[in-house]
C-alpha cells in the first residue's frame, strides 16, 4: 500500500513539486499580509493566481481539460501559459499602483513648495513686525 | 477693485536667464505678482529669482517636468484668489511687452484662455527651426480634427488663463510636455480658446528642454496624450458663484 503511493509520488515527481511550489507561494503571500509587509489589497491577485496554481496541480484532469479546450497537446505547456498570463496582470497592477503614486507624489511636491514659499514669506513678516 | 494678475513662470536650471525676466516683467507693469516655480533646478536658479526681491519664489523639493511646475503655479494662483494667470517662460523667450495683448480677450470676456501664437499672423523675430515648425503644423491639424479649433502654435508656453481655466487647471494638468494636450483639454471641456499673435525671441541662454532625439519621442507622446485626452469624458465642473 505505502509502497504503492511512494512509487505514484515518485513517477509525478512533477505533480508533487507543483503543489508544494504552490503552496508556499500561497503561505509566503499569507505571511506577508500578516506582517503587514504586503497590503490586502495588493495581495488579492497573489491570492487569487496561487489558489489557481493550487487547484491545477492537484486535480491534473482539470489542466488537460483547459490545456484542449485552448487546443494545447501538451498539458504541462498550458501550465506556463497561465503562469505568464498570471504574471502579466500582476505586472499591470504595479503599472497602475505606479502610475497612482505617481499622481499623489506630484500633489505632494507641489503642495510642499507652496507651503514652503508661505512660511518664508510668514517668517518674514514676523521679523519685520520685531525690528520695527 | 484692481484684478490681480499672477505671472507664473516656472525655471529649471535657469540662473542665466531668471533675474531679467522678473526684472523685465516688473519694469513693464509693477502690479503684475511674479511667481517663480523653481522646479528643483541644480544650479543657482533660487538664489537668483529670490535676489532681487520681486518675486515670490516656490521650491519644489524635487523635479517635476514643466507640466508639474506651472500646475503649481494655478494652485498658488487659486489659493490666494488671483483673476488671471499668465504662463510666461523663465528662459527669456517671451516679451513682457506682449502680456496686454493676450489679456485683452479675456478682460473683455471673449475667451477664458488666450494664446500667444508665433503663426496667427507673419510676425517678425523668432520662428523657430523648420522641423519645429512641422511638428507644430501636425499639432495644428490634430486640434482641427479633434476638437475642431483652429489653433495653429500648440506649443506655445505664453498664455493667459481666466479664473475659471486656473480653477480647472489647478486640478486637471498633464504633466510631462502639457502645452498641446492642455489645448485638447479645455477644447473638449468647453473653454474658450483664442489666440493673439505675438512675437518671440531665441533663449537667451540655458538649453532647450527638447532636443535632438528626443524629439521623436516628444511627438510620439505628445500625439498619444492628445488622443487619449480627446477620448475621455468631459470633466466636471463646478460654477464659480
Amino acid at each position: 500500500m505505502l509502497a504503492n503511493l511512494l512509487e505514484y509520488l515518485l513517477a509525478n515527481r512533477v505533480q508533487v513539486f507543483s503543489i508544494i511550489g504552490s503552496l508556499l507561494l500561497f503561505l509566503f503571500i499569507l505571511k506577508l499580509v500578516k506582517r503587514k509587509k504586503l497590503k490586502e489589497e495588493y495581495s488579492l491577485l497573489w491570492l487569487a493566481f496561487g489558489t489557481i496554481f493550487i487547484v491545477l496541480s492537484i486535480f491534473k484532469p482539470l489542466l488537460e481539460i483547459v490545456a484542449s479546450i485552448i487546443g494545447i497537446v501538451y498539458a504541462p505547456a498550458a501550465l506556463l501559459l497561465i503562469l505568464v498570463i498570471s504574471v502579466f496582470f500582476i505586472l499591470i497592477q504595479f503599472s497602475i499602483v505606479i502610475s497612482k503614486l505617481a499622481e499623489g507624489n506630484k500633489n505632494l511636491i507641489q503642495e510642499v513648495g507652496i507651503l514652503k514659499a508661505e512660511i518664508k514669506k510668514l517668517q518674514q513678516s514676523f521679523k519685520d513686525r520685531k525690528t520695527e | 477693485m484692481n484684478e490681480q494678475i499672477l505671472i507664473i513662470i516656472p525655471a529649471y536650471n535657469e540662473e542665466k536667464n531668471i533675474r531679467n525676466v522678473i526684472k523685465s516683467i516688473k519694469d513693464f507693469n509693477a502690479d503684475y505678482k511674479c511667481l517663480v516655480i523653481n522646479d528643483g533646478s541644480r544650479d543657482n536658479t533660487q538664489h537668483e529669482a529670490e535676489s532681487n526681491g520681486l518675486a515670490t519664489v516656490i521650491e519644489l523639493p524635487s523635479n517635476l517636468g514643466i507640466g508639474g511646475a506651472v500646475q503649481t503655479g494655478f494652485k498658488y494662483a487659486l489659493y490666494e484668489n488671483f483673476d488671471y494667470a499668465i504662463q510666461f517662460d523663465g528662459d527669456g523667450q517671451h516679451l513682457a511687452n506682449e502680456i496686454p495683448a493676450i489679456l485683452a480677450a479675456l478682460q473683455n470676456d471673449k475667451a477664458d484662455v488666450c494664446i500667444g501664437s508665433r503663426f496667427v499672423e507673419k510676425t517678425f523675430g523668432f520662428q523657430s527651426t523648420f522641423m519645429r515648425r512641422i511638428g507644430i503644423r501636425i499639432f495644428s491639424l490634430m486640434n482641427l480634427l479633434l476638437i475642431r479649433r483652429k489653433i495653429t502654435d500648440s506649443t506655445s508656453g505664453f498664455r493667459a488663463y481666466n479664473k475659471e481655466a486656473i480653477e480647472f487647471l489647478a486640478a486637471n494638468y498633464p504633466t510631462d510636455y502639457p502645452e498641446p494636450e492642455t489645448v485638447i483639454l479645455l477644447g473638449k471641456n468647453d473653454f474658450r480658446i483664442c489666440e493673439v499673435p505675438v512675437e518671440m525671441v531665441e533663449r537667451q541662454g540655458g538649453e532647450s528642454s527638447i532636443s535632438g532625439l528626443k524629439s521623436a519621442h516628444y511627438m510620439i507622446k505628445v500625439i498619444l496624450a492628445m488622443l487619449m485626452t480627446a477620448q475621455r469624458q468631459k470633466i466636471r465642473r463646478i460654477p464659480i458663484c
